[in-house]
């Protein structure tokens, strides 16, 4: 019997956005990576293609991080002391991306410094962090956006207390930004009005909507991420942008990943929970709606690579 | 679908008799909408229009129960995305066992007998699926010998599966698979046995020829096995699957599904049982049991299927870890039970000695609760106080989260008397912190 499938017609779509400049785009990048565009959930083929494949990135940091797990050290090893060499590794385990997380310890010089590293040691787009504090992040970050003008890096955090000298210097050096709000639909429209009423171009935004971990409060980023692409798609204009998340972050700061000793027997062998802890905080994040997945450990990024493939296959 | 008052109205005699205990039968249909009466309060309903209304009233993913020792269930579910509402049965997960395999006892044993802790909620398995690669009764009995959970039965050979189920009285197992080929000696073989019958088939539009068929040989409960040879076309068929039934109402494709997860190899086995979890499976089959796998996979099912409205919590109050004595300290979180539980697993692990003061945040964690108004120092003053948390200490010191260090000048002025100390950030970093720092 002939089956008369219900299929969802939208009036909304997500926004195009892209990362890095090649030379010929003013930059010095490789490749860059064109993200969003999609008019439907995600991967519902019988009801559009997927224009574009979410883009893994690996997170790495401008000086080698005391808190990451061993397990983390054990795979990046020496090459956690210098963040060109760190950069290089991560674009042969199979990132599309960087993000290198700046740390408090960094004066303005050494964040620049590693910032060109970086960017002559990887052909890849770049996402750069500031530290976490506010006054630290735009001390670093205006520099940086500075030395790099032209290259569409991605700047964050920023976030409702401290946006407007990241955005500001993001539109003075053509870069894009990264807007992280509270796992909340209003919170996360309302940011990127305050953005855009600054003058950034919605295409120049990456929204973050906070993630939480396998067993940490993934329930509510999964849900926040399927609402504010459902309302994207319901014509929203200021939820319609790509998405980028955390799971590596989230999924690194779980016992169950950290820890590998004095914990229960049911929770089976260290190594292989950590990358199952990351991977499916990943994927579940994917099938929600992700468009950028930063990850931290090679062997996820393998399988979340490997996941996207055959989600975006038609 | 749910039929409206004014639908269900037009199927009423319409005398307005006032039987029923309504003034007329539209007010009586309202109610029935409402699902606030039952039909059979009106005598006069037609056998056809009875029907016809307990159709509609049919949950639209029909409910399946697996029973034997242990029960699960799948279905029922009336929303695509669980902010809607919830999703309600959580699938079962199932390991595949090979009959042909020697160690088939050790490895159902093993298990079995798995169960982790998850914030205070003991997980399990929920059954195994055997497959007639042997002696299917054989392994069946040897499975029985170690396990009481419900079973999937693999084969498609009626004879094995009917003295393999003989072997199940007052069970309900899944049998796995009718396909168009071979689907009434199967479907024989359930009806005698009450067992539920899994149907497979290269696409929905056969799934959906072949349900109605077997549902006239007198089967009612069916699994269905949507195909899919990779993670986007399994995506596509349990999304149309599950819209068809919930929007559309399509009675023939109206069952749980069940989905294999280890079809296309163990690397990939995780990303699967996964993605099944998040969309929408009833039975997910895995072939790999380790336990950090099972955990990854159980917890995943729970957050999934937690209730948006409802986070979850533990009771406020005063908790005793290893016996606190007076001189012990004081430790301050909320009543989010992911909180509460990694602080006081992190305590009781340690061996030290703690009360652990639980406050009302409403089920929040330590930041949200802080940023929502819900954890402040009068809400810590005031639990407190009201545990009468002075009575049972000598040493009167209390620890706050790390990550709300902001509060400790306010708490030293509501509580005074009391000296307020910062600990860690994480719960992980607290049992060196207690050696170290509070002596
Ligand atoms: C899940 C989540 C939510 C969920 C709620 C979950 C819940 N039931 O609490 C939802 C989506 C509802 C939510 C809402 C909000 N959230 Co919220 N949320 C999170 C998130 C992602 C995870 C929180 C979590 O569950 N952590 C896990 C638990 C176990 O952590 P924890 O309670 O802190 O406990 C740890 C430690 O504190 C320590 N610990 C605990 N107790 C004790 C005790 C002692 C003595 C010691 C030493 C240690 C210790 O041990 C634990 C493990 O290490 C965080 C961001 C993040 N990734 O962390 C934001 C976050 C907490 N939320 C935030 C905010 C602002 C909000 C909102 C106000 C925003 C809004 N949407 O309006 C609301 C407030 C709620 C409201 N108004 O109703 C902010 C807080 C900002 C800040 N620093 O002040 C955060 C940090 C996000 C951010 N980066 O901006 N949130
Ligand atoms: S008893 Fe039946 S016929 Fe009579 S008023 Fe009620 S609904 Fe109508």
């Amino acid at each position: 019997m002939p089956i008369d499938i219900p299929k969802d017609k939208w009036p909304g779509s997500i926004k195009k956005i892209t990362l890095g400049a090649t030379a010929a785009e003013g930059g010095t990048r490789a490749k860059s990576i064109t993200l969003g565009g999609q008019t439907t959930l995600p991967y519902l083929h019988f009801e559009a293609p997927t224009p574009n494949s979410p883009a893994i990135a690996i997170e790495i940091k401008s000086r080698k991080p005391e808190d990451w797990s061993p397990l983390l050290a054990e795979v990046w090893g020496e090459a956690m002391n210098d963040p060109a060499k760190w950069a290089k590794k991560a674009e042969e385990a199979g990132a599309d991306l960087i993000v290198l997380a700046l740390m408090l310890a960094d004066s303005p010089d050494d964040a620049v410094k590693a910032v060109k590293s970086v960017l002559s040691a990887s052909g890849l787009p770049l996402i750069v962090w500031g530290p976490g504090q506010a006054e630290k992040d735009n001390e670093l970050l205006v520099p940086v956006a500075e030395a790099a003008k032209g290259e569409k890096l991605v700047l964050g955090i920023c976030e409702d207390k401290n946006y407007r000298t990241i955005v500001a210097t993001a539109m003075a050096n053509g870069h894009l930004i990264e807007a992280r709000t509270p796992m909340d639909v209003n919170l996360a429209k309302q940011l990127n009005i305050l953005i855009t009423d600054m003058g950034l171009p919605a295409d120049r935004i990456l929204m973050d909507p906070t993630t939480g971990a396998l067993g940490y409060g993934i329930e509510y980023g999964y849900s926040v991420m399927e609402r504010l692409r459902l309302a994207a798609l319901q014509g929203d204009s200021m939820t319609q942008l790509p998405m980028i998340v955390t799971p590596g972050f989230e999924a690194w700061k779980a016992k169950e990943s950290k820890v590998g000793e004095g914990v229960p027997e049911s929770w089976g062998d260290w190594k292989a929970r950590a990358v199952h802890w990351e991977t499916l905080t990943a994927v579940a994040l994917v099938e929600s709606g992700a468009d950028v997945i930063v990850l931290r450990h090679p062997e996820s990024v393998k399988r979340v690579k490997s996941a996207i493939e055959e989600l975006v296959m038609a | 679908m749910a039929l409206s008052g004014i639908q269900i109205y037009k199927m009423l005699p319409q005398t307005n008799c006032k039987e029923c205990g309504f003034p007329t039968c539209l007010a009586f249909a309202m109610k029935l909408a409402a699902k606030q009466v039952e039909l059979s309060a009106c005598p006069y309903v037609t056998e056809e229009s009875k029907k016809q209304l307990a159709e509609s009233a049919a949950p639209p993913v029909r409910l399946i129960t697996l029973k034997a020792g242990t029960e699960v269930k799948a279905g029922n579910e009336v929303v695509m995305f669980r902010h809607e509402k919830t999703f309600y049965n959580k699938p079962g997960l199932f390991l595949r066992l090979k009959a042909s395999d020697a160690d088939l006892a050790k490895k159902a044993a093993a298990a079995d007998a798995y169960k982790v802790n998850y914030v205070g909620m003991d997980f399990t398995l929920d059954g195994f699926a055997i497959e007639a690669d042997g002696d299917l009764s054989a392994a069946v009995k040897t499975v029985r010998g170690v396990s009481k959970r419900p079973l999937i039965l693999i084969s498609n050979d009626p004879a094995a599966l009917d003295k393999a189920l003989s072997q199940l009285a007052g069970e309900t197992a899944l049998i796995y698979a009718a396909d168009p080929s071979k689907y009434e000696t199967l479907a024989d073989t359930a009806a005698k046995h009450k067992a539920v019958l899994t149907v497979r088939g290269d696409s929905l539009e056969a799934l959906a020829d072949l349900t109605p068929k077997i549902q006239a040989k007198g089967v009612e409960d069916m699994v269905l096995d949507l195909g899919g040879k990779t993670l986007g076309e399994w995506l596509t068929l349990s999304t149309q699957a599950r819209r068809l039934a919930l929007k559309s109402n399509f009675k023939p494709l109206g069952y749980p599904v069940i989905f294999f997860a280890g079809q296309n190899g163990p690397e990939k086995e995780p990303v699967y049982a996964a993605q099944a979890i998040s969309k929408y499976a009833g039975f997910v089959v895995l072939d790999t049991f380790t336990p950090e796998l099972a955990y990854a996979l159980l917890v995943l099912r729970e957050n999934i299927y937690t209730d948006p409205q409802k986070p979850i919590q533990v009771q406020p109050g005063i908790y005793e870890i290893n016996a606190p004595k007076p001189e012990s300290p004081v430790l301050v979180t909320t009543n989010f039970s992911i909180t509460y539980f990694s602080v006081a697993n992190e305590v009781e692990g340690s061996g030290l000695p703690a009360w652990l003061v639980v406050t009302d945040a409403e089920g929040m964690s330590v930041l949200t609760a802080w940023a929502a108004g819900k954890f402040d120092a009068e809400r810590i003053a005031k639990a407190v106080k009201e545990f009468n948390l002075a009575e049972k200490v000598s040493k009167k010191r209390i620890v706050l989260p790390g990550h709300v260090a902001v509060l400790s000048g306010e708490l030293e002025e509501e509580l005074s008397g009391w000296e307020i100390r910062v600990g860690p950030r994480e719960a992980v970093d607290l049992p060196a912190f207690m050696k170290q720092a509070l002596n």
